[in-house]
């Protein structure tokens, strides 16, 4: 294993650097301020003189045939500039991220509660909201399909594992979703021996409900037609190139007369991947001439973007009476909703790394994504990984005391490192401390017990709701570990693109560093600017706003951005930097080997040489676009799942200390400790904020947050009934940042956002199963789960 | 959507008079939540927060009298000792933002099974004031809900002011929510023991299709601690009769099963809540002899 570059400590402040606002540093964000003070303008803040205000009819029904349209009285209404439906959607009809399926404007059926169907533009939001009131729209409404084995033709366990059993969907006319039948992708992991005997054996079957983002800030933009005839975007969104082209191919316009801009995001969390009211909107302003804002309210949010896949799955393990893991077979079900959004990629990461941070030997996975007549599902942090960690950690703790064996004992024993193969056939060729962050979090000390002293309702169960005063509580503590790949996988050409430029402003040598890689709020504006303090030696850095007047910088998802588009920006300015040096040594005449950029200045150690930037550059400007790369992946084997699939890990562990009370089944969670490998913490306070916020999302999932759906309708698609922690249900946390660095990232980065929501929740299930002593097979866990009521 | 903000108690009851279908809005935090969501299109919002005398509360008459206007957060900061109850269930409301906004009249109002004034209310035996340009009248809380989301008020009526008793025992209330803070109620109870009337107050929430009262659960723990001379001897109340009593209070709800629990989770709730609920108001009902 490499070394450390720095030595892991217990507090995070202490991976604070020396304060120049470069590398290492907790560089303060560009935007924070703005956000404290409530002055940041997000999407819904959008304004124009003129503009119109668009709104969307959806449909009520989770599956119909559309008989008819008509628009006549919305049109007819004062107010109103259109009423658009598909048939005036100019180019192509249908989009999406990976496949294109999923229409503009509902074509003859809709798939979906929610699923758009016609657009209203109107001088007021009233105004569009009755109008759109107005249209009359007839349904033929169908039976839907709302699970995801009912649609494959699944509906036992049995067939699973006989891998000559080919996928066979229902014949029933009406079942079939999609043309090609309701198989969205099944990805198959094959290694080892087919039939593997193990002297023990523990089988589960485990279920996790459908998780939403919950961002703060609801889906909006602004569309304004350009003279050319195109048209400007600005809008909320995760990755302005995919957005413009899946806008081009809609509007059948080329991407020059496309431009998108990023408006302020308040939160994404990859529910921001799919469009939402982006077409929308440029149809409206194309058709209308005039600048049209669309801004979803909550209610509307819930049905406008896509949620996290729930999943059912069955695992089995074997291990030998010591422990050591002999096989793995899993069979993993996605539901993808109505539309396929990323839901082939979701699959390939739940089915490749759907057995955990664990070397097994005889691995045997199925996991498939179906379509279904539920609300689309796609991206959400955690990817595909979220789901079946709550199944491989719950199936390592039934193993552990089907063993009598300690849980944490038990997964260290099996722990990937690095050199290990992971399932796929990967050799793993960085750092991978699984059982380091395990026995680290073993050796952090335990809260005090609860109940010691005087009661303070904030510490209970159920909080000042004074359910318990400490009757029927019982505390529990669990462990998890997980991992997620890095990136854009499976052969996928993931790059960015950075345009740096340096110039003196001022009399102040100045970096404007150019990139179309979205801001959500995990602060890459701030890793940006600190990447080009360090490479370039300026403390002044810009950052240009967001646009595609810049080529790709790839999705801000994956844990992707600080590692990619932080690659590119430091690949830029290392091009900048070449210029500035070469000017230098034209400048003294010769070759001085150590010369490098600080304080404003080009300087060098061994001999006494400062030349100001100032100087060197006078009007100049210097500029440089690159594209990046990290290393290429490798498509995986069809049958048997084998290759390189992932470019990098990101490892990260739990231990959950909760309070039950076992009689009203109410859950306190008291502590949340969490150690994570960071490769490199560019900005320790953010790696520190994105472990918090990270957590804060796994324990939703485990003990609240669920869309719930009953035959295809959404029920709660509100704060009020869609309920996330509050600061009384989100504990103290215990953070240890490990940087063991990987030798193929820049900087020895890994990416940090999405495994720390992967570990959390199962932690927590694990905690909530100690103190219960209940199989709780299903999340999130609701009170009745246990209370038996 | 008009708007009329009358400063006097007087010109608010005209307006009310004048147009019954004008909604009064004092915190807004139900008024707005509908408006927002566009389940609420009023001609007329009738903002009653100018009334001064409607900001005050007093004793009158050995009761406290709140009027309409108090918020939550007043309660809970000056009358946790006059009317511990509600002050209770006060601390349980939304987050700070609403508390002090939100009054209990609005909860009145609104009525609605899930608000979580009522059962304190209705334990304590409070009456609700109301006015119209006809007179003022005094409705005892169990004749006040009359059904979902509906309350004993006419359309030219206001809510002028609640009163409550102080009591002369202890209270509690308890409320279960699917997390710690900001949450509507799954269930809820509200528990008085009044030793002056030997009598005993009870309030459940979120099980019924109104706010209600468990009154066979009231005599039945009434009647045990008369015949066992517990009022006075404050000896330790036995299992069985605490057990017993939970019982009762499970068997008045008429719960739902809806997207915030399943109707026999709030009856097995509502039981532990009762027992519990009633062992810490004994627990003080006997401290309470020590000190005096
Ligand atoms: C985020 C949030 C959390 C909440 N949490 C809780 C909770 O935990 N528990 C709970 O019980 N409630 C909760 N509520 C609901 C609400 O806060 C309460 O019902 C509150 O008591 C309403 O009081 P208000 O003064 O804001 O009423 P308003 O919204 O102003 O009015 C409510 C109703 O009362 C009528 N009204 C108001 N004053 C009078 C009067 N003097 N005479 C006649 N009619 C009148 C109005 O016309 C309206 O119908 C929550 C609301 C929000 C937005």
């Amino acid at each position: 294993m490499s070394t450390p570059t720095r030595t892991p400590t217990g507090a995070p402040e202490h991976l604070t650097g020396p304060g120049s606002g470069g590398v290492g540093d907790d560089a303060q964000r560009p935007d924070g301020v703005l956000k404290v003070r409530g002055e940041f303008a997000y999407g819904s803040d959008l304004w124009m003189a003129d503009m119109l205000w668009g709104v969307t009819l959806r449909s009520p029904h989770p599956y119909a045939r559309i008989r008819s349209v008509d628009t006549s009285a919305a049109l007819a209404t004062p107010g109103v500039s259109a009423v658009l439906t598909s048939d005036d959607v100019p180019g192509e009809k249908v989009y999406g991220l990976e496949l294109a399926d999923q229409p503009v404007l509902a074509l003859d059926v809709v798939r979906y509660q929610g699923e758009p169907v016609a657009l209203v533009a109107a001088d007021h939001p009233e105004t569009a909201r009755l109008a759109a009131g107005r249209i009359h729209v007839d349904y033929d409404v169908l039976e839907p399909v709302t699970d995801a084995r009912t649609a494959l033709g699944h509906p036992t366990w049995n067939q699973v594992h006989d891998s000559t059993a080919e996928v066979t969907e229902l014949s029933r006319e009406s079942a079939h979703l999609h043309p090609e039948g309701n198989l969205v992708r099944h990805l198959k992991v094959r290694t080892g021996d087919p039939a593997p005997t193990a002297d023990v054996v523990v089988v589960g079957e485990y279920e996790v409900g459908m998780q939403d983002q919950a961002f703060l800030g609801p889906e909006a933009g602004l569309a304004v037609p350009a003279e050319d005839g195109g048209v400007e975007l600005h809008v909320a969104t995760q990755w302005l190139h995919v957005d413009q082209k899946q806008i081009c191919a809609a509007l059948a316009l080329p991407p020059e007369q496309v431009r998108l801009t990023l408006a302020g995001v308040g939160g994404a969390f990859g529910g921001r991947e799919d469009l939402s009211m982006h077409v929308h909107a440029c149809l409206l302003a194309l058709r209308t001439g005039r600048p049209v804002k669309m801004s979803y309210n909550r209610e509307e949010s819930f049905f406008g973007h896509v949620h996290r896949h729930p999943a059912t799955m069955r695992y089995e393990h074997g291990a030998t009476r010591d422990g050591e893991l002999v096989y793995v077979k899993a069979a993993i079900y996605f539901d993808g909703g109505a539309y396929a959004s990323s839901t082939p990629a979701v699959v390939g990461n739940g089915g490749t790394m759907g057995i955990g941070p664990y070397v097994v030997p005889n691995v045997h996975v199925d996991c498939y994504g179906a379509y279904t007549n539920n609300p689309p599902c796609g991206a959400m942090r955690g990817f595909g990984s979220v789901q079946t960690a709550f199944a491989y950690e719950s199936q390592m703790d039934a193993l552990a005391a089907e063993l009598g064996m300690d849980p944490v004992e038990l997964r260290c024993r099996n722990a990937m490192e690095e050199g290990s193969a992971t399932p796929t056939g990967q050799v793993i060729d960085s750092p991978a401390p699984v059982a380091e962050l395990l026995r680290r979090l073993e050796a952090m000390p335990l809260p005090a017990a609860s109940g010691d002293g005087e009661v303070d309702l904030r510490d209970m169960p159920g909080g000042v709701s004074n359910t318990t005063h400490g009757e029927g509580v019982r505390r529990g503590v669990g462990y998890a570990v997980a991992y997620k790949n890095v990136a854009f996988s499976e052969g996928y050409d993931d790059h960015s693109t950075a345009r740096v430029r340096l110039e003196v402003v001022g009399g102040e040598p100045t970096a404007t560093v150019h990139t179309a890689a979205a801001e959500v709020g995990q602060g890459l504006v701030t890793v940006e600017q600190q990447i080009a303090r360090t490479e370039l030696g300026v403390e002044r850095v810009v950052v240009h706003p967001k646009d595609t007047s810049v080529g790709s910088a790839g999705s801000t998802s994956a844990s992707r951005q600080t590692y990619v588009t932080g690659g590119a920006v430091k690949a830029a300015c290392e091009k900048v930097r070449a210029q500035v040096v070469a000017r230098a040594e034209r400048l003294v005449g010769r070759t001085v080997p150590d010369l490098r950029l600080a304080g404003g200045a080009v300087v060098s150690d061994s001999e006494d040489i400062t030349v100001p930037l100032a100087d060197l550059l006078g009007d100049d400007v210097l500029e440089e676009t690159l594209e990046w790369r990290h290393r290429p992946t490798e498509a995986i084997d069809p049958e048997t799942g084998q290759g390189f699939a992932h470019v990098q890990y990101a490892f990260s562990a739990h231990r959950a200390v909760v309070d039950v009370d076992t009689e009203l089944g109410l859950v306190k969670v008291v502590e949340m400790a969490c150690t994570q490998d960071v490769g490199k913490a560019i900005n320790p306070q953010a790696v520190v904020g994105q472990i918090q916020g990270g957590t804060a999302q796994g324990l939703g999932l485990a003990v609240m947050e669920e869309i719930l759906i009953k035959d295809g309708k959404v029920r709660n698609p509100s704060f009020t009934d869609y309920l996330i922690p509050t600061i009384l249900d989100m504990p103290p946390m215990r953070i240890e940042v490990l940087e063991y660095a990987d030798p193929h990232a820049p900087y020895g980065l890994r990416g940090v956002g999405e495994a720390p929501n992967i570990s959390s929740g199962p932690a927590v299930l694990a905690a909530i199963r100690a103190a219960t002593g209940l199989p709780l097979t299903r999340v999130p866990v609701r009170p009745e789960h246990i209370t038996g009521t | 959507m008009d708007f009329l903000q009358p400063v006097t108690w007087a010109e608010a009851l005209e307006a009310k008079a004048a147009h019954p279908d004008a909604v009064p809005i004092a915190g807004g935090t139900d008024v707005m939540v509908g408006l927002n969501f566009g389940h609420l299109r009023p001609a007329l919002l009738l903002d009653l927060t100018r009334i001064a005398d409607l900001r005050d509360w007093q004793v009158a008459d050995s009761a406290v009298r709140l009027g309409a206007g108090v918020s939550y957060a007043r309660v809970i900061s000056e009358l946790g000792d006059r009317l511990p109850g509600l002050a209770m269930a006060s601390r349980t409301i939304g987050s700070p933002q609403i508390r002090n906004r939100g009054t209990v009249a609005g909860n009145l109002a609104t009525a609605s099974p899930a608000g979580d004034a009522h059962p304190a209310l209705l334990a304590a035996g409070a009456e609700v004031e109301v006015a119209s340009v006809r007179g003022t009248r005094r409705i005892p809380i169990d004749d006040f809900y009359t059904g979902v989301k509906r309350n004993a008020m006419d359309g030219d009526e206001l809510i002028t002011a609640v009163s409550v008793v102080p009591p002369s025992g202890p209270q509690q209330y308890s409320k279960i929510g699917t997390r710690n803070a900001m949450v509507i109620s799954v269930a809820a109870f509200g528990l008085a023991l009044h030793p002056d009337r030997r009598a005993v107050g009870t309030g459940i929430g979120s099980a019924a299709p109104t706010p209600r009262r468990a009154p066979a659960a009231e005599e039945f723990l009434a009647g045990e601690l008369d015949s066992s001379g517990l009022w006075e001897s404050r000896a330790e109340l036995p299992e069985a009769t605490i057990a017993r009593f939970g019982e009762l209070v499970a068997a008045a709800a008429a719960p739902i099963d809806d997207v915030r629990g399943s109707a026999r989770y709030r009856v097995h709730a509502l039981s532990v809540m009762a027992r519990r609920a009633l062992t810490w108001a004994w627990a003080d009902h006997r401290s309470a002899t020590q000190e005096a």
